[in-house]
């Protein structure tokens, strides 16, 4: 079916993953599948006509057909994240489009399938990349891989047990997490936001040969992408995605 | 995130050309992110997806990751869609 159309979605989930950050899985009537990193456009519309639209990554894996699990931040002065977050409940409907987008695409398939991949996230960016570890995980790959996860503060790391899980299961897997304004008592890990130190010593396991993938705020995509362009990653292995007013 | 204030308050609003992908698969009824194009401004051939994307003007605009320069504008109006094309030299579509 075409993926411009717009179709009407139904929520048949919503979970909590943090006090701000919550899951709606959507089943979509003729859905076709989606690629890893794709996202779909989520349309409201008022009584008056009124009508805002906005992206949403797609967190879950391709491998569960009919069915994908968005994953929304609550920003408070938002037009469309307040409404999911305080309104929509299982078994409402919403005005969806997609898949959208293949250049923020990671697959199990051809030489991606081996090669080494760096991902790193600040905040909810985390979400495109979460499909792609699901994926990942789902298709057996064993590609070293690393996730650079940028947070404030561990109670807001979204996804944290599975993340443990997905790296506890020994597949080429490393989770690094920062938390950049508090940590807990005995915390080992990095403490400040992502810099060009950091992004050198995450990357180096893993070698000039590797793909990259960036998603958060725009002041963090920068920050990593040119770090690793002056570490020498060619600039086609580098791919980003900022998130901003649309996704509010 | 709420700490990075030291962002600029226009360039801290910029996204990547993937993320109007929904706006311009309309537009262009085909899937446009993976698309390369020239600048017609400095050469440099980008794909879609990775320009930059600037939402907050009247309409979509898409600069060059290079120099900076409009690459496609899209406009919709309540009857149309208006795409402006000039700062692309050229856009290449694979035949599948």
């Amino acid at each position: 079916m075409n993926p411009i159309a717009w179709r009407l979605a139904t929520v048949t989930a919503v979970r909590d993953e943090t006090p701000t950050v919550r899951s709606f899985s959507l089943s979509i009537p003729e859905w076709g599948g989606h690629r890893p990193g794709q996202h779909v456009d989520l349309r409201l519309t008022a009584e008056d006509g009124y009508s805002v639209e906005r992206s949403y990554s797609i967190a879950s894996e391709p491998e569960r057909a009919g069915v994908i699990d968005l994953t929304v931040e609550r920003i408070d002065d938002g037009e469309v994240s307040p409404f999911l977050h305080d309104v929509v409940a299982a078994g409402d409907r919403i005005e969806v489009r997609g898949p959208i987008g293949g250049y923020f695409v990671w697959e199990a398939l051809g030489s991606m399938a081996t090669e080494p991949l760096f991902l790193v996230a600040g905040g909810s960016g985390v979400v495109p990349l979460m499909a792609m570890l699901r994926h990942r995980a789902r298709s057996g790959a064993h590609n070293p891989t690393r996730l650079l996860f940028s947070s404030r503060h561990l109670e807001e790391v979204i996804y944290r047990d599975e993340l443990d899980s997905l790296a506890a299961t020994n597949d080429g897997l490393e989770v690094v997490h920062t938390l950049t304004r508090s940590q807990p008592a005995g915390w080992m890990g990095y403490d400040r936001r992502i810099d060009d130190r950091m992004i050198a010593e995450v990357l180096a396991p893993l070698g000039m040969g590797s793909r990259s993938f960036i998603c958060g705020p725009t002041a963090l995509v920068e920050v990593a992408a040119n770090a690793l362009v002056r570490l020498g990653l060619p600039g086609d292995r580098i791919r980003t995605e900022r998130f901003g007013p649309t996704g509010t | 995130m709420a700490d990075d204030t030291t962002v600029d308050p226009v360039e801290g609003q910029v996204l990547d050309g993937n993320a109007v992908g929904g706006l311009l698969a309309t537009a262009f009824g085909a899937e446009m992110t993976e698309v390369p194009g020239e600048c017609a401004h400095c050469g440099t051939v980008s794909m879609v997806g990775e320009l930059r994307a600037y939402v907050r003007a009247p309409g979509t605009v898409l600069r060059c990751p290079a120099c900076s320069g409009v690459v496609l504008r899209v406009v919709e109006t309540p009857n149309a869609t208006l795409i402006d094309v000039r700062g692309a030299a050229y856009l290449r579509f694979e035949r599948r």
